[in-house]
């Protein structure tokens, strides 16, 4: 159903859920490698207003941002292969909604900030903040295959940074944040979600992402004068 | 319409607060009664705390005994869950064009006017040059649509409530002109429409009111 490429990178997780979307949709497309040091005119055109990854172009119209392009492609393509992503009813679309925002809100930015933090008492305050917000998303799953229920949704797309991406701060930032006995339902949610086709047929390579956050780290360890 | 009605829907919120408002607004619009309980945010109520436990922050929509928090989630919620007056075009594409344009009012183009309203002489310049390269691409984007939604209100409209009222009383406040007609005369254009639209007008707190509220917290 039209042309679709993708703009995007391999390291970076949002990108990496519009590849899952697209793939669970059967939707063919066209892998547009960016390099975010040299931005290229089709990002600066596509996405002139935040110039970021990832950016899908659908018959030459582009949308940014990731969560949004999860919502087109579950809507351009809502009758492929039985599988929506987001529920129907207008209180779980809801919830839905919330929880990934709450997932890139606040999420994300704790646990990164655990990882950048410097050892001693701003480490452990920040893993502490990291490890609530992390909880709330162990309620979430309990009793659940996946947080979309039998079939991987939205949300679990959303989250499924933390099925691989997050083991690689953890690395980096000398922390522990996932396993499986302070949150066994994450952790096992993590290792269905990541063992599922056709999500673990497009993780990128874990030396990559290493060097990918490795090199964001030291920049910001840098800015504080550590290192 | 009796008053079990009323009770089905309920917001919790603040006056002054324009993420509150934007519930207000799309429940007007959508003609849904309501009861409003007006939170006390330095003294949280059981009830904010037990509808939204995540983030004890002010909008919360309970409906049927459902809470829902977070202002654009549940604006999109109202939108579903109440079939007239759509805020979002059919076609997939203008839909997520309005998403797209409702995030990044929230990450990009709120805080960059918040900041410079609220900015000390050293960061002043640039914050107002943000808030100035903010409003031009909002204004980009209306082009010469009556609204962002074209000829009737839409989510990014109600979305952008801040732009259309609260920026004017908090740059006077400021002594600041960011949204003048002048620089701006598309947007501004849009914000007088969107003022004296007869359901927005009816939803809007008052500009005295909302003026007194802001100037004393700038004296703090």
């Amino acid at each position: 159903m039209g042309e679709v490429k993708l703009i995007a990178t391999h390291e970076s997780f949002p990108c990496a859920r519009i590849e899952w979307s697209l793939k669970i949709k059967g939707v063919e497309y066209e892998y547009l490698k960016e390099d975010l040091s040299n931005k290229s005119d089709l990002l600066i055109e596509s996405n002139p207003v935040h110039k970021k990854v990832p950016v899908l172009i659908h018959n030459g119209k582009p949308i940014a941002e990731s969560l949004v392009i999860l919502e087109y492609i579950d809507e351009t393509w809502k009758d492929n292969n039985n599988h929506l992503l987001l529920p129907q009813d207008p209180y779980d679309r809801a919830l839905a909604r919330f929880w990934a925002r709450f997932i890139d809100e606040k999420c994300v930015m704790s646990v990164w900030q655990a990882c950048v933090a410097q050892q001693g008492e701003e480490k452990e305050k920040a893993v502490e903040a990291a490890l609530e917000t992390l909880s709330l998303l162990e309620n979430q799953i309990k009793g659940k295959k996946f947080f979309g229920g039998e079939k991987i949704g939205y949300l679990d797309i959303v989250a499924g940074w933390l099925s691989y991406w997050l083991s690689v701060l953890e690395e980096l930032g000398e922390i522990e944040l996932v396993n499986a006995e302070r949150f066994p339902f994450l952790h096992e949610w993590a290792n269905n979600f990541i063992n599922t086709s056709p999500i673990k047929d497009c993780i990128p390579p874990r030396e990559d992402v290493l060097a990918y956050f490795s090199f964001g780290i030291n920049y910001v360890r840098s800015m504080h004068g550590t290192q | 319409m009796d008053s079990s009605d009323n009770e089905q829907v309920r917001l919790l919120g603040k006056w002054a607060s324009p993420f509150s408002n934007r519930v207000d607004l799309a429940l007007k619009l959508k003609g849904v009664p309501y009861k409003y309980s007006e939170e006390d945010l330095a003294n949280k109520s059981v009830d904010l705390l037990n509808y939204n436990p995540v983030h004890k922050k002010v909008p919360v929509l309970v409906h049927n005994g459902n809470s829902i928090a977070e202002s654009l989630v549940i604006l999109q919620y109202i939108d579903e869950a109440w079939n007239n007056h759509p805020f979002l075009p059919q076609e997939p594409y203008q839909r997520a064009l309005a998403r797209f344009w409702c995030k990044t009012l929230d990450d990009k183009i709120l805080p960059a006017i918040w900041n410079a309203c609220w900015s000390n002489e050293k960061g002043r310049e640039k914050a107002v040059e943000e808030a100035l390269e903010a409003l031009k691409i909002l204004q980009d984007e209306l082009k010469d649509k009556k609204f962002f939604g074209g000829e009737t209100i839409g989510l990014v409209d109600i979305a952008a409530n801040f732009i259309g009222y609260w920026v004017s009383i908090l740059q006077e406040i400021a002594g600041l002109e960011l949204l003048t007609i002048e620089k701006f005369p598309k947007l501004y254009k849009w914000s007088q429409e969107y003022i004296n639209h007869p359901v927005i007008k009816e939803g809007l707190p008052p500009r005295d009111e909302l003026f007194a509220f802001f100037k004393a917290s700038a004296k703090k």
